[in-house]
């Protein structure tokens, strides 16, 4: 195979694209996939659009807080997700909800975080994901420790770190990058580039006609990808995790998208980009080409089309009604994550605090906090 | 017991951890091929090569970032920060990530990592070199703050603190490295944190002091005790969270006075943190009101006599004990 890293390199200006938005594939660097797992593609790109919007519904009800809808994201998440093997680390930002399913972490995390439950946190036992990291651009210096710890043990892990293109106009992302081409670290840097942080476009982030090119200058591959593209995104992934792996370092794939939603729950997408931008994208959008793709290759139905979305709102269902009898965090908890044991300020602080509560409850109930609520 | 000087105390508790510990490494500025800008970790790229030794860019922020990181993944990094003024370009890993990352993953992953960092004035190093800045530490929830004043200290609180699972900022002081002290040769010699050390004992005036501010108030003791026949009882907690509140209370409540004696510039300074406990606890021991004698708050000035003079002398100390004993106000 073609090193797709020269073939691509960044100044050539190129974009890495496997199936256009036409649906149309082209053969040369086309992954050998499965039927099988053409459909799990298709499953995983439906059961996260499905979660997406619960989540944005069961914020506008009060049920859940801020919100970071990954719509229009899936390609570049299930591609590089799909890339990695099961001992990789994957740090995710905060619009990972595809990715992170695919690496195993169950949805009822991702809405406790967002419902504010330390809970969701808690990754379980075997899922190889740091928790969602909010600040822009700070979590790539962990993943380069981490992939530091990986290359120290000798342990053929590679470290999968997923941000925006906000990011890159951050010290830290300049200071993470360096310190993996100076050390050779096994990391794969994912930016997607969904061409807005927050209102402002990337025009505004850098004079820099791609983020991809920067790569060069910390001394290592970087390549553009159509992260629309689930076949590029998986193919340039996996030429970078195997690199990674194999002690070639790091590579850094910028994946252009494009984010269909806003950037959360708090903001207005219509004050600060047209319609028409957003239309000419959602011709593009990720799901489109691949179903079309699928639909005429005979890969998939209108059944089975219909049966993936039923079973796909059904489990979705099932995680808010497991999410929402999930009791939240007592002040007791917060003050016992502080430090791996307690010191006396803290235990006296909470025993002050306790005493508070019981107080202010006593004031707003009354006797029904000591006999129970009347019937 | 060995003599040794404070840096090399320093050292020998790193190389024994490191022996003791595999999870356990060094990065930072320099401390490699060169030894550490003062010295602190010479010979350890010999005996433990360069994938536990790291000479890193100049970059605090992945100095410290990559810390965490490693901590994440289960190492237990020691980092070094050439000099405490760069912290503040490693602040927002060192305020938002290592010290929230505990609570924030309902204590999943711990973050057992040691900031290293000398800090303290007195070397004409100038306005951004000089800082003492140990209060935003101890303000910041979720860190701890080491620091020590001796070399035995040195060794046995980078010991435990290297053994601990929270994150720790270990902040030593520039003037203090060449001093020699009895340590002792115990591998297993750890000093717990949140323990402080009355390093004189003393009946008329009750002083807290902490890192090289020790040195000024031990020579204001003798100077007391000679001249005056007055007796200072001397409270050093080494270690500012957890803070020993318990041993200096009980410390104020023989004497009757306190005055609290810090480098770092007097407002909102760890003195007055200490001056409000202690009035919380001790007030109806008290004979007198708390006296502070800190540094002044301006930026520590780089022509000599202007340096000695923005920080607390041994006459300052003398004139405060005088003053807290007369029951003059300051």
């Amino acid at each position: 195979m073609p090193n797709i890293f020269d073939e691509y390199h960044p100044l050539t200006g190129k974009i890495f694209r496997i199936l256009d938005e036409n649906g149309v594939l082209h053969e040369e660097h086309a992954p050998k996939f499965s039927l099988e797992e053409l459909r799990g593609f298709y499953r995983w790109i439906i059961f996260s659009r499905v979660a997406d919007q619960k989540a944005l519904n069961l914020q506008r009800q009060g049920r859940m807080g801020t919100y970071a809808p990954v719509l229009g994201q899936e390609g570049i998440q299930i591609g590089a997700a799909s890339a990695m093997q099961p001992q990789d680390w994957l740090f995710p930002s905060y619009r990972e909800l595809a990715a992170s399913m695919i690496r195993g972490l169950p949805l009822a995390n991702i809405y406790l975080y967002w419902m504010g439950n330390e809970e969701g946190s808690r990754i379980p036992e075997g899922v190889n994901i740091f928790p969602i990291s909010v600040p822009v651009g700070t979590h790539p210096l962990h993943a380069v420790g981490a992939a530091w710890a990986s290359k120290l043990r000798r342990e053929k892990i590679v470290v999968v770190c997923f941000f925006g293109d906000g990011a890159t106009s951050e010290g830290d992302f300049h200071e993470a990058l360096n310190f993996a081409g100076v050390f050779k670290t096994p990391n794969v840097f994912i930016c997607q580039n969904n061409q807005y942080a927050i209102s402002v476009p990337f025009s505004r982030q850098s004079s820099s006609p791609t983020i991809a090119q920067k790569a060069i200058a910390y001394g290592f591959d970087g390549i553009r990808v159509d992260g629309n593209d689930i076949f590029a995104s998986y193919v340039a992934s996996k030429a970078a995790i195997d690199k990674a792996r194999s002690g070639g370092g790091p590579t850094f794939i910028e994946a252009v998208t494009f984010r269909l939603g806003a950037h959360t729950t708090a903001d207005d997408p219509r004050r600060y980009r047209t319609d028409a931008e957003v239309e000419e994208w959602r011709k593009r959008e990720p799901l489109v080409r691949f179903e079309k793709y699928l639909r005429e290759k005979r890969i998939i139905d209108d059944g089975f089309a219909a049966q993936v979305k039923s079973e796909a709102e059904r489990a979705v269902e099932e995680t808010v009604t497991q999410v929402e009898a999930v009791p939240s965090h007592t002040p007791n908890d917060v003050f016992a994550y502080m430090f791996s044991e307690m010191p006396q300020n803290l235990k006296e602080q909470l025993a002050l605090l306790n005493e508070s509560l019981s107080v202010k409850r006593e004031i707003l109930f009354g006797d029904t906090m000591r006999h129970g609520v009347p019937e | 017991m060995a003599q040794m000087r404070y840096r090399e105390a320093l050292r020998d508790a790193h190389a024994e951890e490191m022996r003791r510990d595999n999870r356990v490494f060094v990065m930072g500025e320099d401390i490699a091929v060169w030894g550490g800008s003062f010295r602190v970790t010479e010979g350890l790229l010999a005996e433990f090569g360069a994938e536990r030794v790291i000479d890193t860019p100049i970059s605090e922020e992945v100095i410290v970032g990559a810390g965490i990181g490693a901590a994440m993944a289960g190492l237990r990094p020691i980092v070094e920060l050439m000099t405490i003024n760069f912290s503040l370009l490693a602040m927002d890993q060192i305020i938002n990530h290592a010290a929230k990352l505990y609570y924030m993953s309902g204590g999943q992953l711990p973050i057992p990592m040691v900031i290293r960092a000398p800090q303290g004035a007195g070397q004409q190093l100038g306005a951004q070199h000089s800082q003492n800045l140990e209060a935003h530490f101890v303000h910041t929830p979720g860190l701890k703050v080491v620091i020590p004043s001796t070399a035995a200290d040195a060794k046995g609180l980078l010991k435990t603190s290297v053994r601990d699972d929270d994150p720790i900022i270990f902040i030593e002081h520039e003037i203090l490295y060449g001093m020699k002290g009895d340590v002792p040769d115990d591998n297993d010699f750890t000093i717990p944190l949140g323990v402080a050390d009355v390093k004189r004992e003393g009946s008329d005036v009750t002083i807290v002091a902490y890192s090289r501010m020790v040195h000024t108030v031990l020579e204001a003791a003798s100077q007391l005790e000679k001249e005056d026949g007055i007796s200072v009882e001397l409270v050093d907690p080494r270690t500012l969270k957890p803070f020993d509140i318990d041993t200096v209370t009980k410390s104020v409540e023989k004497t009757g006075r306190l005055v609290i004696v810090e480098e770092d510039c007097r407002t909102c300074g760890v003195g007055a943190e200490i001056a409000a406990s202690v009035g919380e606890r001790a007030f109806y021991s008290l004979d007198a009101p708390i006296l502070r004698v800190a540094g002044a708050d301006v930026p520590i000035p780089y022509s000599r006599h202007l340096e000695q003079s923005a920080i607390p002398q041994t006459q300052d100390v003398v004139h405060a004990v005088k003053r807290i004993l007369a029951g003059k106000a300051p």
